[in-house]
């Protein structure tokens, strides 16, 4: 018996034996045995040992067993009845010391492909995610999603049971109505059976419904998530003849032209491609030359930030824009590149390109159309970059479709009554399905509908059977990279919630229903690998450690460009006052992290807004339209028109946000919001961008109708302010600048004296300090995530934000630069700077602040009184206020998933970046036992380690030869705020672009 | 006695030329006249709804200070980067209030001022209420009240000091000795009264109370010596408190490094503008006072005007300090302090920057001109202007400081919630409520300093 057949009818059962005490207990139990609740709640509890009631001998072992587990619901008066012994650790399990952590291999699946992570466990609870420094797709680093992986295990919206039209069923119970659909449709082959499922790369999960489908032939597998990479599949369909799959070398390309591609932020690809790219543009160990990246972009990403040239461009200007340049290359396109405004960017950027063959790529982003990325393939192989900057592989999706037609199929079967049984694996289509296929009413044609996910979501309200996933924290599953590299998902903890994974709710349909994945994962590895048995368990153990599967990496494959390629593409759309340009969201994604509150409270790039999207305008675009998007009074609102976007026969109404650098007339809509069943902290969060989104024009859609709606709506966000009033905060220049004057510093910046009323503190062991390296910093916000996870710091909700009350340690400011209509963009991570001269050290009237023997500006959370005027007096506003109970004390999951190394803070005292000072301990201690110094590198702080592009260094400035140290050596080096005299232990190092000078001129 | 020959025009000249009482009193018709307002049976009406209304705000007060432990400052508007706002700017004026009465009774006392003798009673006592009302903000406005005590030095187990570097620190020691001298400075000041009333007491409660306040006092000559001797070293202690409290105040902000608050010129500019406030409180509350007591004649027209000039002389030193720091924020030519002066002129809060210096500048100048220093509507009018202003001064130097300094990506704004206004409306209830206790039962002008600026006593004196 596990886990997974309690239910809540136990707490009602052991409550009532728990009002009898004592001896009454036991005849109680007698007597309540002849209730029929009991006898329900026997069937249910046990449904294979059911029969032994009736059976007089078997009736009487059960009895036994039935009396023991009882009197242990009675006496723990738990809701859960313990099925499992628990005891402490007389004999300690190898490996495991109490208190300190173990960490495990697994892999988080986004967008199709696996990021490869490390899990750090402290006695059994996953508390915090780091990346896999073996895994290709990671390399060490996360993102933002992996990151806040943690707060959605512990999530307590997760669905918690099998349901049925609303009611708790045991999972027996849906074992049972699926075995009485098969036996129908083995009849007819199958031929009314559907699964769908989101892109699957998962080899077994794969293998699981390939067997499906050769036991039913006649059934058919449907894949479908909004933000999957169709468009890349099919532009490579366009150009081969056949899917494949791209890989980048950004570390070997001189020149890149994205071509409205944000690949430094989109996508399961996006923290090695950051990493790859940096690795280029990094000014330091005497580096000093970059690579140069033109991007060209429907709406400001973090890539066109990052980029030395950037274009904004409406959606239909982009692929008028590739063809021009593919024009200049020579290269025959079969269309008549239409005239531009933007002659001499092409010409320029065709000169570069050609100076720079081999040594450069064309990238295609995955929200244009399919010709543009056949465009880019084109000009790859024109410019001889196949086979060194573009590496072509089979393709890693198991069964690779084009998600819009396969859901279309679905739902056209479903409305013609083609269709019985429907078993959707994860995803939410009811929610995010193209609106123009209605996917809810198709739906209602079908009988029987069965629902597998994370939470009761949209979806699961419209299906008969709901059952509850488990987390891929707590599953074991498979899963490919962007390279085709596998990996094991292997669990940190056991489900939480009764959780079936996708693999065990498949294998219901098959004739081994009660496999668990662990037995379905292992056995497919095993066929797959072979070899003895001996053998494959060393390869087994292998895998789970390395967390991939050594040589699964797809190999590099030659395809042939077709040469009348540009025959079967579509033409080109027609260009309209407004376009529409459908992105998934940068924090929640396509609307499946709604319910978690750090993804939520997370800035949004550009615009820092939290807990809501919005109508992302240019400024010329919103004069003309007459909106206004305006700081309202309270410190963190915004106040918003509002406009109303037709388009398609449907209207939806959205708050503006002004934004410089969208181009005009192109109206950036997030999906995710307007979730209904989300959960308490993603529900009704406005607005619903799917609602406009249809199948024709699932990411960039012409022909809207804009205006302006009656009311405003109010905003979240943490940055009122973006330009830096000429203030020395963000240094910059062009690599010709940095190559005339290093240190990038402004002309009438002087030289500051260090002056002090106190003594110099004399540092003669450590001294930390940090090095943030804005030339690599792409602003992905991992490492606020990473913070807040690793540092327990609470979430606010949306009220406070507009008090600007948010509570991260670390923020991310952006700053623009220039014109409004296409700024340069700045992100400047901003941790406490741990001063020398702390400005906030001298102002606390209880010493709740302190300097620490290695240079730390400690906060003693115990002995503050919460006088706030440490947090005046800092100039870089880096400290935070718990004005409320912030922190949630009360519910049980959310205590699990905390770091039990820090401090969970309560109402009314200070907190702020503590360099991560438990790290620094246990560094320390480890060293000291070690009988040595602490090396370079052995201490990272939680943003340090999930930084895709490095761009945070910690460690030790007394020790010359340190990472830190060399950076601080750098001339790009400065302090912030050097004239305040505060001697920030954080210090920077400026931005520098890599600009050509030919379209400097334009 | 008095160097101070200005005459009255309003009075007959044929009288004394200070005519700070009006003629025709007696010893007895002084000691009557007071002494019968906290002995009276019967408590007007007036009384009782003026009491009733200010003490149901006083339990507005309460209330929030009941909700405000219970869930946090989070339910004033302060915020990131705002850390300080409504209560500070509420410490800052209650304690600027208190100011004009420890000016008046120990600097003017020492000065020779016999004019001060018929306000300084009531002065004293505003002074004290304004620092309880000033006490509750620093000590409510931490994020855990309850541990608030670890700003006094307290031997304890944690064996931690508290860090005397802070201005925080300072101002603990600095109000708590205000606090302190004024009080004993008061009550050491009432004991004579005291008396006086405990012998015209005729309920035996009223004796025994004013008995055991009292102290014993029998107007011997040996008491009389005793008295006298501990006033002036009372008023001699209190004297530099007038300047080093508003003082140590301002060092809460020069100390820090915020634009708008790391300025030299804060401590005298800061003592100014507490002067300035308090006098104009002290007209506000002495103007209605003696109409609804009928106390014209011991409080005349001599002293509201003699007030006004100096509401007017510190107004002027307050404009000065308006204007220096305006002038050093571009002289200085640091950016930071140029753009928290263009910010003050033309960012968010310019109305309320405005406002303050129609307020403070521009309208106390009408106190030039003599018709309106005679007319008691318009000094009434004045004062509650300057006590607008001077809140708003500390609005602007508070809040508006701290919404955009260095780093304007983390510039925020500022706006109070219902919370702050009941806290800051249930501390004036509180204020007022305090005073009605106090003119009812304590004899609101001093009995025997009055009876000593009689002509009667002045022969006396010759003798």
């Amino acid at each position: 018996m596990s886990n997974q057949d309690e239910y809540i009818d136990i707490a009602s059962l052991g409550s009532r034996l728990k009002s009898k005490s004592g001896r009454e207990y036991w005849r109680s139990l007698e007597e309540i045995a002849d209730t029929p609740e009991f006898q329900e709640y026997l069937h249910r509890e046990f449904p294979s040992q059911a029969s032994e009631w009736t059976d007089p001998v078997g009736r009487r072992k059960f009895l036994k067993l039935m009396g023991a587990s009882l009197a242990l619901a009675g006496l723990t008066a738990c809701t859960r009845q313990p099925t499992e012994q628990i005891a402490p650790y007389v004999r300690q399990p190898e490996g495991l010391t109490p208190g300190e952590p173990l960490f495990f291999a697994t892999a988080m699946t986004l967008g199709g492909a696996a990021l490869g992570l490390l899990v750090e466990s402290h006695e059994g609870r996953p508390t915090k995610i780091e990346g896999n420094p073996d895994h290709p797709a990671s390399r060490g680093a996360a993102n933002a999603f992996a990151q806040a992986a943690i707060l959605s295990l512990y999530d307590p919206d997760r669905s918690q049971t099998v349901t049925f039209i609303g009611e708790d069923r045991p999972y027996s119970s849906l074992l049972g109505a699926i075995r009485r659909e098969l036996v129908e449709q083995k009849a007819i082959r199958g031929a009314r059976l559907r699964i769908l499922t989101e892109q699957v790369t998962s080899p077994t999960l794969a293998a699981q419904i390939k067997s499906l489908l050769v036991e039913y032939p006649s059934a058919k597998w449907h894949q479908y998530e909004p933000a999957a990479r169709d468009n890349a599949r099919e532009g490579a369909r366009l150009a081969f003849g056949q899917p494949v799959n791209t890989i980048y070398r950004f570390d070997r390309a001189d020149v890149i032209l994205s071509l409205d591609a944000d690949f430094l932020a989109e996508g399961p690809t996006a923290v090695r491609y950051a990493r790859d790219f940096m690795s280029r543009r990094k000014l330091t160990d005497g580096n000093k030359e970059m690579s140069r990246l033109y991007a060209v972009e429907c709406t400001p990403s973090i890539t066109g930030a990052k980029a030395d040239h950037r274009l904004p461009a409406k959606p239909s200007e982009i692929e008028n824009f590739a063809l021009s340049v593919a024009t200049g290359l020579g290269i025959a396109t079969g269309r008549n590149a239409p005239p531009t405004a933007h002659q001499k960017w092409i010409d320029g950027i065709v000169k570069n390109l050609q100076e720079s063959r081999e040594r450069n790529l064309v990238i295609a982003g995955d929200h244009q159309p399919p010709f543009v990325h056949a465009l880019a393939h084109a000009m790859n192989s024109a410019l001889g970059n196949v086979g060194s900057t573009v590496i072509y592989t089979d393709p890693i999706e198991a069964n690779p479709v084009d998600g819009v037609a396969s859901i279309k199929e679905l739902v056209s079967d479903m409305n013609s009554a083609q269709v019985d049984v429907l078993l959707i694996l994860g995803g939410n289509p009811v929610y995010d399905a193209p609106a123009d296929l209605d996917f809810k009413k198709a739906m209602g044609q079908v009988r029987v509908r069965i629902h597998s996910s994370l939470h009761q979501d949209e979806t699961s309200e419209y299906c008969q059977w709901h059952v509850p996933e488990a987390h891929f924290l707590e599953s074991w599953s498979d899963a490919r990279a962007f390279d085709g590299t596998a990996s094991i998902v292997q669990p940190l903890i056991a489900p939480l919630y009764n959780g079936k994974t996708q693999h065990e709710v498949l294998a219901a349909f098959s004739d081994q229903p009660e496999r668990t994945s662990y037995q379905i994962v292992r056995d497919y590895w095993k066929a797959q690998m072979g070899g003895s048995d001996q053998g494959f368990e060393k390869k087994w153990r292998r895998a789970l450690h390395d967390g991939l599967i050594s040589n699964t990496a797809l190999p590099e494959k030659q395809f042939a460009l077709k040469a009348d390629w540009f025959a079967g593409a579509s033409p080109s759309r027609s260009s309209e006052k407004y376009e529409i340009v459908f992105r998934p969201d940068p924090t929640i994604y396509d609307g499946r992290f709604a319910n978690n509150g750090w993804l939520q409270e997370l800035p949004k790039t550009f615009t820092s807004l939290t807990w809501n999207n919005a109508a992302l305008v240019s400024p010329a675009t919103a004069r003309a339209l007459g909106l206004e998007s305006k700081p309202g009074k309270k410190g963190g609102d915004y106040i918003s028109d509002q406009i109303e976007i037709e388009h398609a026969g449907r209207t939806i109404t959205a708050p503006v946000w002004i934004l410089p650098g969208q181009p005009d007339d192109c109206i950036t809509l997030n999906l995710g919001y307007g979730r209904t069943r989300a959960g308490r902290v993603g529900n009704d969060a406005l607005f619903d961008a799917y609602k406009i989104r249809t199948s024709d024009a699932p990411c960039n859609a012409a022909g809207a109708q804009v205006k302006k709606a009656g009311d405003t709506f109010t905003l979240a966000t943490t940055q009122l302010h973006h330009l830096v009033e000429g203030r020395d905060i963000v240094r910059s220049g062009s690599l010709e600048h940095y190559h005339s004057h290093p240190d990038l510093a402004p002309e009438h910046h002087g030289e500051h004296k260090p002056l002090s009323l106190y003594e110099p503190y004399k540092y003669e062991g450590y001294a930390w300090g940090m090095a943030i390296d804005l030339n690599a910093c792409v602003g992905c916000s991992a490492c606020v995530v990473a913070c807040q996870s690793e540092n327990n710091i609470p979430v606010v909700g949306k009220e406070q934000v507009e008090r600007s009350r948010e509570m991260h340690w670390l923020r991310i400011d952006t700053y623009y630069k220039g014109e409004e209509a296409n700024p340069e963009t700045y992100f400047q991570p901003v941790p406490c700077m741990h001063c020398e001269n702390a400005p906030c050290e001298v102002v606390c009237p209880v010493a709740a602040t302190v300097h620490s023997a290695e240079g730390l500006n400690d906060m003693v959370y115990n002995r503050c009184v919460g006088t706030r005027y440490c947090s005046n007096n800092c100039p870089y506003k880096v400290r935070r206020f718990n004005y409320l109970l912030y922190q949630d004390f009360e519910t049980a999951p959310l205590k699990l998933g905390r770091n039990p190394e820090v401090t969970v803070r309560s109402r009314g005292v200070m907190e702020k970046c503590t360099y991560c000072v438990q790290r620094i301990q246990i560094a320390k201690i480890t060293a000291e036992k070690e009988d040595r110094t602490i090396r370079d590198g052995d201490i990272k702080t939680a943003c340090q380690q999930t930084c895709p592009t490095e761009a945070i260094v910690f460690g030790n400035i007394n020790d010359a030869e340190s990472r830190v140290a060399r950076l601080k050596q750098e001339p790009r080096n400065y302090s912030l705020l050097a004239e305040l005299n505060t001697r920030p232990r954080t210090t920077y190092l400026g931005a520098v672009r890599n600009t050509n000078n030919d379209l400097e001129k334009a | 006695m008095s160097d101070n020959t200005e005459i009255n025009p309003d009075l007959d000249t044929t009288t004394r030329p200070a005519p700070v009482i009006m003629p025709g009193h007696t010893f007895k018709s002084v000691t009557d006249k007071i002494a019968s307002i906290a002995l009276g049976r019967r408590t007007p009406m007036g009384w009782i709804i003026g009491f009733g209304i200010s003490f149901m705000v006083f339990m507005v007060m309460m209330y929030t200070l009941g909700y405000l432990v219970m869930t946090g400052v989070g339910i004033w508007g302060n915020n990131q980067p705002v850390g300080w706002a409504f209560d500070i700017i509420n410490l800052v004026w209650w304690i600027g209030i208190g100011h004009a009465g420890t000016l008046i009774s120990a600097i003017l006392l020492l000065l020779r001022q016999d004019w001060r003798t018929s306000i300084n009673r009531f002065a004293e006592a505003m002074t004290l209420f304004a620092v309880a009302c000033a006490g509750l903000f620093p000590l409510f406005h931490t994020g855990r009240p309850w541990l608030a005590y670890w700003m006094f030095p307290v031997p304890n187990t944690m064996g931690m000091w508290p860090q005397f570097r802070s201005p925080l620190m300072w101002d603990v020691f600095a109000i708590s000795t205000y606090a302190s001298v004024s009080a004993v400075f008061w009550f050491i000041g009432l004991i004579p009264d005291f008396a006086t009333l405990r012998d015209r007491a005729k309920k035996h409660s009223a004796k025994v109370i004013y008995g055991m306040l009292a102290m014993g006092w029998r107007g011997s000559a040996r008491h009389w010596h005793n008295y006298e001797t501990a006033y002036l070293i009372l008023a001699g202690l209190a004297t530099p408190l007038v300047i080093s409290v508003h003082s140590v105040i301002s060092f809460d902000f020069t100390v820090g490094i915020i634009p708008g608050w790391h300025a030299t010129i804060f401590p005298p500019y800061f003592v100014a503008g507490a002067i300035y406030a308090g006098f104009a409180m002290v007209l506000m509350l002495a103007i209605p006072i003696r109409r609804w007591y009928g106390l014209e004649d011991f409080i005349t027209m001599r002293h509201l005007k003699n007030m006004s000039k100096i509401m007017l002389a510190s107004g002027l030193i307050v404009a000065y300090g308006y204007m220096m720091e305006t002038f050093t924020a571009w002289y200085s030519g640091n950016q930071f302090e140029d753009y928290m002066i263009k910010n003050r002129f033309k960012g968010p809060y310019a109305f309320w920057y405005w406002t303050l210096i129609a307020c403070n500048v521009i309208v106390p100048q009408l106190l030039w001109i003599k018709r309106f220093r005679n007319s008691i509507a318009s000094l009434f009018t004045v004062s509650v202007v300057i006590s607008i202003g001077m809140w708003l001064e500390r609005f602007i130097i508070i809040p508006v400081s701290l919404h955009r300094d260095f780093l304007p990506g983390s510039w925020g704004m500022y706006s109070p919630t219902e919370w702050d206004w009941s806290m800051y409306i249930g501390t004036i209830g509180f204020f007022v409520m305090l005073l009605f206790l106090f003119v009812r039962f304590v004899p609101m002008i001093s009995i025997f300093e009055m009876r000593t600026i009689l002509p009667q006593a002045e022969v006396k004196e010759a003798q």
